[in-house]
């Protein structure tokens, strides 16, 4: 056994924060996009615009909040500890804001200038992210299906960023060529099964008991459920590379696993113990009918020509899937770790102690305001749905989008400011 | 045999905690008063049982006084009486909304404690207490 466990290993406030509450203003910036490029964004999957949009909520949003969860989840879930986590946060924050809006950029006004620096920024800010939360993830004491797969997806993330660098590249004029087409099937594939797909899977098994108090996931689910969409991405790679035309055959099986996962997980909700509904459950629900449908259409995308198809399953999946799951987590973990903190501020003040208590997380976040971004986000993910089959709508469901991630800004945003000012009352106590 | 038996009494608090909170959640305060009775006794006994047998027991076996991870366990069971105290509160003035937005919070730092001892204090403590295990256990019930 290592060195004796302090489980105070909770970093800064501003660590996980500052990647939470910049999430929704990525989202905002994405449903702008839209909203000004209407149903030209859509027109096919290598409209720049979309590109653009597609990183501005993948790594704006998606990245941007998973990478704070992690930071902050880390002690509690793994018992590892991340040394030095300040000038870590602030380089991987810094750096995922610069280089993802240089990237989309890049994208828009097609210079190659700036994707030759969003790489650069990108490969520092993911790069550093990976080996600070991998090394800590591969010296965990006892690595159990959750730990082990945070680790898979932490590889998924270096594989997408790898050959996001090399797309980029590609894009940045350096003689590279662009490995569009299977250079880009594989950093999708990587991106949406191997990084946000397996860490939303190894985050779940921990969360979707503990939270919703629903019996543990199965043993032997729990045990090959992320090795086996690792394997499966893997083999999907290796075919797509050497054996392009079996591919139709690879991507379909890769989901197999992702629908194993949506439909336990949906079984374990149904029979909660926890009886009362909150907005996180409604995420958690409308991310795996999402995934589902995602699945579904994906594999049904084989059998048409157009882009249609695939391009709707890539929407359920970010819009729908990944977006709810970030959602479920944000619900929880902003208005508790700002509880904790306050909380730990008046323990440490001898005049607050005993005296003042910290708002609890319902009066710092009321479910009323969490239900109507609830709302917002689940008008939002249908109107794009149907977007995709009438163009015409596309404006519409951008401005709902905007509304749904503007109402998620204020929801955690109102939050910090509570802080602020609870934070005075405590250190005003008794003086 | 010490982990099983102190996961199980998680386990047990949970389903209590459930009740209470569904309880007010249907706004029916007399049947949310006698599950939050029955929570609050058995959590209140639960930390009693670490506090007093399992914590010292285990500082005296690692020699971690004051320091490491049963310094840590303790603060969170004071944040949970603290809280506690405040669904106590609530009910006594038939707030439910209070209530239940504190006994989320109570949750939230209930089950990420949990995690902390299932996966590491109760382990370590196994290892370091297994001589003494039975006695131990009959101390704890009996308390």
């Amino acid at each position: 056994m290592n060195a004796p466990l302090a489980l105070e290993q909770a970093p800064p406030i501003s660590v996980p924060l500052r990647f939470l509450l910049t999430a929704p203003l990525f989202g905002m910036l994405a449903a702008t996009l839209l909203l000004i490029g209407g149903d030209e964004v859509l027109a096919t999957r290598w409209s720049p615009l979309l590109l653009a949009l597609t990183h501005l909520v993948g790594l704006g949003v998606l990245t941007m909040a998973m990478c704070g969860a992690l930071l902050q989840l880390l002690p509690v879930l793994v018992g590892a500890q991340i040394a030095q986590p300040l000038p870590i946060a602030a380089v991987c924050h810094g750096g995922l804001v610069l280089g993802t809006l240089l990237l989309a950029g890049g994208f828009v006004a097609g210079s190659g200038a700036m994707f030759a620096v969003a790489a650069g920024v990108l490969a520092i800010a993911l790069g550093g992210f990976i080996s600070v939360v991998g090394s800590a993830l591969w010296r965990a004491d006892r690595p159990d299906a959750s730990t082990r797969g945070m680790r898979l997806a932490l590889l998924g993330l270096l594989a997408t960023l790898l050959l996001g660098l090399a797309l980029a590249l590609g894009h940045a004029g350096t003689g590279l060529p662009l490995w569009r087409g299977t250079g880009t099937d594989l950093h999708l594939a990587f991106a949406l099964a191997g990084w946000v797909g397996t860490l939303v899977v190894a985050v779940a098994y921990q969360v979707v008991p503990m939270f919703q108090m629903t019996a543990p996931y199965p043993q032997s689910l729990r045990a090959w459920l992320a090795p086996a969409i690792g394997v499966v991405l893997l083999v999907a790679a290796a075919l797509s590379a050497w054996a392009p035309q079996s591919q139709s055959l690879a991507w379909p099986v890769l989901a197999l696993p992702l629908a194993v996962f949506a439909i336990a997980t949906l079984g374990l909700l149904a029979h909660r113990r926890r009886k009362v509904g909150d907005a996180s459950l409604a995420f958690w629900r409308l991310g795996l009918v999402a995934l589902l449908a995602a699945i579904a259409v994906g594999a049904a995308s084989r059998f048409f020509a157009t882009d249609l198809a695939m391009q709707l399953a890539v929407t359920l999946f970010i819009a729908g899937f990944a977006l709810s799951a970030v959602c479920a987590m944000l619900y929880k973990i902003v208005p508790f770790l700002v509880w904790l903190h306050l909380q730990q501020r008046i323990s440490a003040s001898a005049a607050a102690r005993h005296r003042i208590f910290p708002p609890n997380m319902k009066a710092l976040l009321p479910e009323p305001r969490a239900r109507a971004h609830f709302g917002l986000q689940l008008a939002a993910l249908v109107l794009l749905v149907a977007a995709a089959f009438w163009p015409f709508l596309v404006r519409t469901a951008a401005a709902l989008w905007f509304a749904a991630f503007a109402v998620l800004a204020r929801n955690l945003w109102t939050v910090l400011a509570r802080y602020r000012v609870e934070c005075e009352r405590i250190d005003g106590c008794g003086t | 045999m010490l982990a099983k038996f102190l996961t199980e009494d998680h386990r047990d608090c949970d389903d209590q905690f459930a009740r209470a909170e569904a309880a007010a959640s249907d706004g029916d305060v007399a049947a949310a008063r006698a599950a939050f009775a029955e929570f609050e006794a058995n959590l209140a006994h639960h930390l009693e049982m670490e506090e007093r047998v399992l914590f010292p027991e285990f500082e005296q076996a690692t020699g971690m006084h004051g320091v490491g991870p049963t310094a840590v366990m303790r603060m969170e069971h004071e944040q949970m009486r603290s809280l506690l105290g405040q669904m106590q509160g609530a009910l006594a003035a038939e707030d439910l909304d209070s209530f239940l937005g504190a006994g989320e919070t109570l949750n939230v730092l209930i089950q990420q404690h949990n995690m902390k001892e299932e996966h590491m204090l109760y382990p370590m403590a196994e290892q370091a207490l297994a001589a003494s295990a039975g006695p131990l256990l009959e101390r704890m019930q009996a308390l």
